[in-house]
């Protein structure tokens, strides 16, 4: 190319690179940390923060003893071996991790309780993400009863019978209709259930547990014809209606069978000596009474069973709030309010102290069942009021689309109206978890033995007198991972669910 | 969905309330086991090992009830309560007896409707302060600040103490024993103030005991003995006399190694009646002959069982003080089985 | 249309209770209402049989009886002599002291670590963002006994401030930081309006015992309030004058003098002194003591409260849109104004709904004042009292009521304010 007036240049000058303060790492520090005056000051006080907490913090942490079998030892050791420099004695860790997680749970039963969580995760998963195929939400149908089971253990006709009330219900609602009508057919399905709980499913289940087991009922010939055709006389009554209420109806005809008219002809003919001669016991496995239950598996069961329990009766409480029914308005709005104005701590004790005298005379319920209702109570407060926001946030046209197409109260909620408002109340609901789940450390109070509890009871024995901040890092530490976790988790599930500034 | 598990706990709940009857023995029998309500943590007195078992003094007197009536003294369910929880926890049926270093004074026993079974600890509330201190009596106290547990009678000993010497102090009122110490050790307060064996105990831990004196003065009377609900007195007597069967045996020298050889019959007929060899003292209150012997063979003699927990040889080191048999200038004393 | 679905007289069935839409509604509510009413009364009659049962009754005479449980930190007059009712009002105040010192500090901290987050400086926001994920994530409760056990283990102790060479030295003369508090000057009079002792032993007996009571500090902010309020009459007087005439009077020393002159006057009548923590036979006396188990929860309570309130200033700053900030520097406002006139007032509005429930959170929590034995009104009532006199009932009803009460004041109080600075659409 050539110049064809001197002092025009028509070429291009090759790129060059910037300054070296401009570019690359220096320009990024000179931006990010000593862009003014105030700037390198704050650098320069942030570092010098970090090196003092973690100079004095690292050494300690990883210069730990992790063999010892207790807190003197701890101190001949390091002042032997280590010259007496201050260091962890992470040994506590070492000897008592099994009771910060499993409190006295029975050592041979841990895998109960890591398959519990395991299954639980696997019961929610499908409500968290919705990458997941939708059948699986039948586990969250099943998950509750063999969670309940596998924890405390017993025989697994307890939950299967207290299951079956659901069943039942659900029979009578949709079979009662044709029969009784609408309005009969909804109160037999509250009722019924109801009065089978109070009065057959515990006699049902002891007797199921106590005379017979499966095996031996399966083996004696008049039970299995028997069952067989109870089970097909209604399979083949109902079917018209239901292919699956009929199975359901069926296996309900035979688990009675089983329970009663079993017990019935076993007692009649001499069998019972038998039948408990051979030791059969159904399906039982190990019971561990609740005041094994301690540690973080207590956290968690408080946390779990308070979130998921309070659901119903925080949607309910929510529609309450929003209703135009003057008196059911005004008892949710008292009874949310009450119950988030009084502490939790409070409302333990009261669990505590003063729910013998709410109830029947006579009545004594263990202590971990009473904080369980009292956290179910105090969650569901808080979540009616996480899903009043969704319901609040839903626009005005989905309730009037929704009556546009004629469906009564109930149909639009159930079918418009709250599928959506859950939806977007999920993250306000993992953020209500997060907190009660951190709350849940205050029975310690009320001496239930969570791992702040624990941690008191393991200073009370002569080898760990006098020992802490291990187990503050430790407990934290493990608190923390479970809570980020969620909130990071919560976090996504909000930017997924912002639909509007894209 | 949801609501399963709500009414399914209830529901267990409910069927589980429905078996309660009459008396409290009869309750223990038929669970199998008893409750027992111990403290959350209390060195020597009551604290869980590495795998979960309680081991201490006041467990061992749980264990004891539990050999007398069931003849097994693992069938304890241990509830560790607080010094909040504990009264409630024992009104409401939630334990069948409570063996957690309880001060028996008169308006717990009538009107908080107690009944307290017996001492099976005569204790006192004293100071411990660092011997760098150079403090000789707690009357040279003035201003100092003192850790107390709360919710416990040494909160109101101390404030009579200090009123009647008219001298101030400041309290520092804390949960838990292992809390205090921690207070205490740190220096955060001059003086620990609790039952005298808590002191010892809580000194015995220390890296170096040698630094710290407990004061002479000891203010004020606490018998720590187990306690049962009012209105149950057949119940009330099987844990008054499992007890005594205890300190019994160490007066007659029964001990768990030669109980099976006395049970055989001794010249004894002290013995004898205590073992179930002669006469039927079980059955008058429902048990087995073999009770005592139950108890002792299983937990051993109230000697065995102070020195095994709290003793001399322990690291806790307590003597028996006012708690050695009457025969040796000590409290202990049990009627005559007769 | 309307004759069909109205026709008249046509006689009251029973089913249209249920089946006509008039009348269901009543119909489920007088349900609903028997119900609740019903469960009510049922919980009730067994509280009554219950309490029978063991021979209690429902009671309220014990507040008159003799507490006999001293009380370290008290806001008014106490011994251990005084009734129950007193030591209650004791632990009343001190749940309040907790709670608005806990409040004030946590929205400092809030506000700080909400903007430091947003900062350009990498490491500052990384730091903070520690702050903010560690706080939120770990119970409150741990961190109160944490903050509890720090400030005793590796704080001096007071002996450590004795002798001529003392490991531990006094902040500025004045303030000592000890393992059992910290001690600040605090501010006494010679003619206090509760009156003065006299010293009747030690070296100067016969002079007046300088101390310091609530009706003396009544009457300085009653004081102070009404200098403030005159001062900002001026203000506004000004305000008005430059309105009008387009220049502002000078008011500056006039509004500085009507504030600090009649408060400063107040202070010599009263003779007020400074008294400064001196090293007694075992602690300090003298001044203010801030105890362990005060700054343990304050703190605590602050950082953890902080850390929510940052992630609410943050959310609050963020959601003022950029473009606001253009359009004031378009006009020509100066970075600070704009802060002050178009940014805050915007970002307050989404900031202070929340606000409110952490400030609620706050009060809540600070009954874990348990933890540490600050001796708060669940340490009173709900605790020693409640311990002392074996009655549950009455005392757990009476705590969960102040809290209850408490709640809906605070909540009342801020949803009035939050009225005030809300958009006010027209």
């Amino acid at each position: 190319m050539t110049q064809s007036v001197s002092y025009v240049r028509d070429t291009m000058l090759p790129a060059q690179d910037p300054p070296a303060l401009q570019s690359g790492p220096v320009k990024w520090v000179l931006d990010n940390l000593f862009s003014g005056w105030l700037n390198t000051i704050l650098t320069l006080v942030s570092l010098y923060v970090i090196y003092q907490v973690l100079s004095g913090i690292l050494p300690w942490m990883f210069g730990g003893i992790w063999d010892a079998s207790s807190l003197t030892q701890c101190r001949e050791i390091r002042d032997t071996e280590l010259g007496g420099k201050e260091v962890a004695c992470w040994a506590v860790i070492a000897s008592r991790w099994k009771q910060l997680l499993f409190g006295f749970y029975p050592p041979e039963s841990y895998w109960r309780v890591v398959l519990a969580l395991v299954l639980f995760l696997a019961a929610v998963a499908p409500i968290l993400f919705s990458g997941l195929p939708r059948k699986m939400l039948w586990l969250a149908v099943v998950a509750p009863f063999v969670v309940f089971w596998l924890l405390w253990g017993g025989t697994i006709w307890g939950p299967i019978c207290v299951a079956l009330g659901f069943v039942l219900g659900w029979a009578v609602l949709t079979y009662g209709e044709d029969i009784a009508g609408e309005l009969a057919a909804i109160l037999g399905a509250i009722l019924i259930p109801i009065l089978y709980w109070l009065f057959l499913a515990g006699p049902l289940a002891r007797g199921i547990a106590d005379f017979s087991s499966p095996i031996l009922g399966f083996s004696s010939v008049i039970s299995l014809v028997g069952a067989t055709m109870a089970a097909a006389g209604i399979y083949l009554v109902t079917r018209r209606s239901s292919e699956i209420g009929a199975t359901l109806l069926a296996i309900v005809a035979i688990i009675m069978w089983w329970a009663v008219v079993d017990p019935y002809l076993l007692v009649r003919f001499g069998l019972l000596e038998f039948a408990s001669g051979a030791g059969l016991s159904a399906f039982g496995i190990e019971y561990v009474p609740s005041k094994q239950f301690g540690g973080f598996m207590l956290s968690f069961i408080l946390g779990m069973s308070g979130i998921v329990l309070s659901l119903p009766i925080g949607i309910m409480l929510a529609l309450g709030r929003q209703s135009d029914l003057f008196i059911i308005n005004k008892f949710s709005v008292i009874f949310i309010e009450v119950i988030r104005g009084v502490p939790l701590i409070v409302w333990l004790f009261t669990a505590s102290l003063l729910l013998a005298y709410f109830l029947p005379p006579g009545t004594s319920f263990d202590i971990l069942l009473r904080v369980v209702i009292m956290v179910t109570l105090f969650s569901s407060a808080y979540i009616a009021e996480v899903i009043r926001g969704g319901l609040a946030a839903l626009p005005r046209g989905q309730y009037e689309g929704a009556d546009s197409l004629g469906l009564d109260y109930w149909q639009s909620m159930r079918l418009i109206i709250l599928p959506q408002a859950l939806k977007i109340s999920i993250p306000g609901i993992v953020n209500t978890f997060i907190g009660l789940f951190k709350d849940t450390t205050l029975v310690a109070f009320i001496g239930l033995l969570d791992p702040i509890g624990l941690m008191t009871t393991i200073r009370a024995t002569t080898d760990w007198n006098g020992i802490y901040w291990e187990l503050f890092v430790f407990i934290g530490l493990l608190f923390f991972i479970c809570c980020f976790s969620m909130s990071r988790y919560s976090q996504y599930l909000e930017k997924t669910l912002r639909t509007d500034h894209r | 969905m949801q609501k399963s598990v709500l009414l399914g706990a209830a529901t267990v709940a409910l069927l589980a309330a429905g078996a309660a009857s009459a008396t409290t023995l009869e309750d223990v029998k038929a669970r199998g086991s008893l409750t027992c309500g111990v403290s959350t943590g209390l060195v020597g007195f009551a604290a869980p090992d590495a795998s979960g078992t309680w081991e201490g003094f006041d467990v061992d007197l749980c264990r004891a009830v539990a050999a007398a009536v069931l003849g097994d003294p693992t069938k304890v369910e241990f509830v560790p309560l607080s010094t909040q929880t504990r009264f409630t926890a024992l009104a409401s049926g939630e334990v069948d007896m409570l063996a957690r270093n309880t001060t028996w004074t008169f308006s717990r026993d009538v009107d908080l409707k107690f009944e307290f079974t017996g001492v099976n600890y005569y204790d006192g509330q004293g100071f411990m302060v660092p011997k760098s201190l150079g403090v000789t009596s707690a009357k040279d106290l003035d201003g100092a600040t003192v850790c107390i547990q709360t919710g416990t009678t040494t909160e109101l000993n101390l404030a009579d103490f200090f009123r009647i010497n008219n001298i101030s102090y400041e309290p520092v009122p804390i949960e838990t024993n292992a809390e205090a110490q921690q207070q205490y050790l740190a220096g955060a307060c001059d003086v620990y103030t609790t039952d005298a064996s808590g002191l010892a105990s809580t000194r015995a831990s220390f890296e170096n005991p040698g630094d710290h004196v407990i004061l002479p003065e000891i203010i004020s009377k606490e018998p720590l003995g187990p306690l049962v609900r009012h209105g149950d007195n057949e119940w009330g007597d099987i844990v008054r006399w499992s007890l005594f069967a205890m300190i019994a045996a160490e007066e007659y020298g029964v001990t768990s190694a030669n109980v099976d050889e006395l049970a055989k019959g001794t010249d004894n007929p002290e013995i004898n009646r205590l073992l179930g060899t002669e006469g039927d003292l079980g059955a008058m209150f429902g048990l087995d002959a073999a009770w005592a012997k139950n108890v002792i063979k299983s937990v051993g003699n109230y000697g065995e069982v102070f020195e095994k927990n709290i003793g001399e040889n322990t690291p806790i080191g307590l003597a028996r003080g006012l708690n050695a048999q009457w025969t040796d200038g000590g409290l202990m004393y049990s009627p005559p089985f007769r | 249309m309307t004759t069909i679905s109205e026709q008249p007289g046509e006689p009251f069935r029973i089913s249209q209770l249920i089946y006509d839409t008039r009348y269901r509604s009543l119909t489920i509510q007088m349900i609903a209402f028997i119900l609740i009413m019903l469960g009510l009364g049922w919980l009730v009659n067994n509280t009554v049989e219950n309490l029978a049962a063991l021979g209690k009754d429902f009671d309220f005479g014990f507040f008159g009886s003799r507490s006999g449980y001293d009380i370290n930190q008290k806001l008014i007059e106490y011994s251990s002599s005084d009734t129950h009712a007193r030591a209650v009002l004791v632990g009343i105040l001190n749940t309040l002291l907790v709670a608005v010192l806990g409040c004030a500090l946590a929205t400092i901290f809030g506000v700080i670590a909400g903007v430091l987050r947003l900062s350009k400086n990498w490491i500052v926001a990384r730091l903070m963002t520690v702050y903010v994920e560690g706080f939120r994530n770990v119970p409150v409760l741990l961190w109160i006994i944490v903050i509890m056990a720090i400030m005793s283990e590796s704080m001096p102790e007071p002996k450590d401030f004795r002798g001529d060479d003392p490991e531990a030295t006094m902040i500025a003369g004045s303030i000592a930081v000890t393992n059992r508090g910290v001690y600040v000057p605090g501010v006494v009079f010679t003619r206090s309006l509760g009156g003065n002792e006299t010293a009747a032993t030690g070296d100067g007996a016969g002079e007046t015992v300088p101390t310091g009571s609530g009706l003396d500090w009544l009457v300085i902010l009653g004081v102070l309030g009404a200098s403030i309020y005159a001062s900002r009459v001026i203000a506004h007087r000004a305000d008005k004058t430059q309105e009008e005439t387009g220049v502002r009077p000078k008011t500056g020393l006039i509004q500085a003098g009507t504030i600090i002159l009649p408060t400063v006057a107040v202070l010599i009548l009263l003779g007020a002194q400074m008294a400064r923590p001196e090293l007694k036979s075992f602690n300090f006396s003298g001044g203010i003591h801030m105890r362990n188990s005060l700054i343990a929860l304050w703190f605590a309570l602050s950082l953890y409260t902080g850390a929510f309130i940052a992630e609410i200033v943050r959310a609050g700053i963020l959601a003022v849109s950029t473009g606001q900030t253009e359009a004031a520097f378009a006009l020509g406002i100066r970075p600070s104004s704009t802060m002050k006139l178009v940014i805050l007032p915007q970002a307050l509005r989404v900031i202070i709904p929340p606000l409110i429930s952490q400030y609620l959170n706050l009060t809540k929590n600070s009954s874990l004042a348990i933890a540490v034995g600050y001796m708060d009104v669940r340490s009173t009532l709900g605790g020693i009292t409640l311990n002392q006199t074996g009655r549950e009932l009455e005392c757990m009803l009476l705590l969960g009521l102040f809290y209850l009460v408490t709640s809906l004041i605070i909540s009342g109080a801020m949803n009035i304010y939050n009225n005030v600075v809300k958009l006010k659409e027209r």
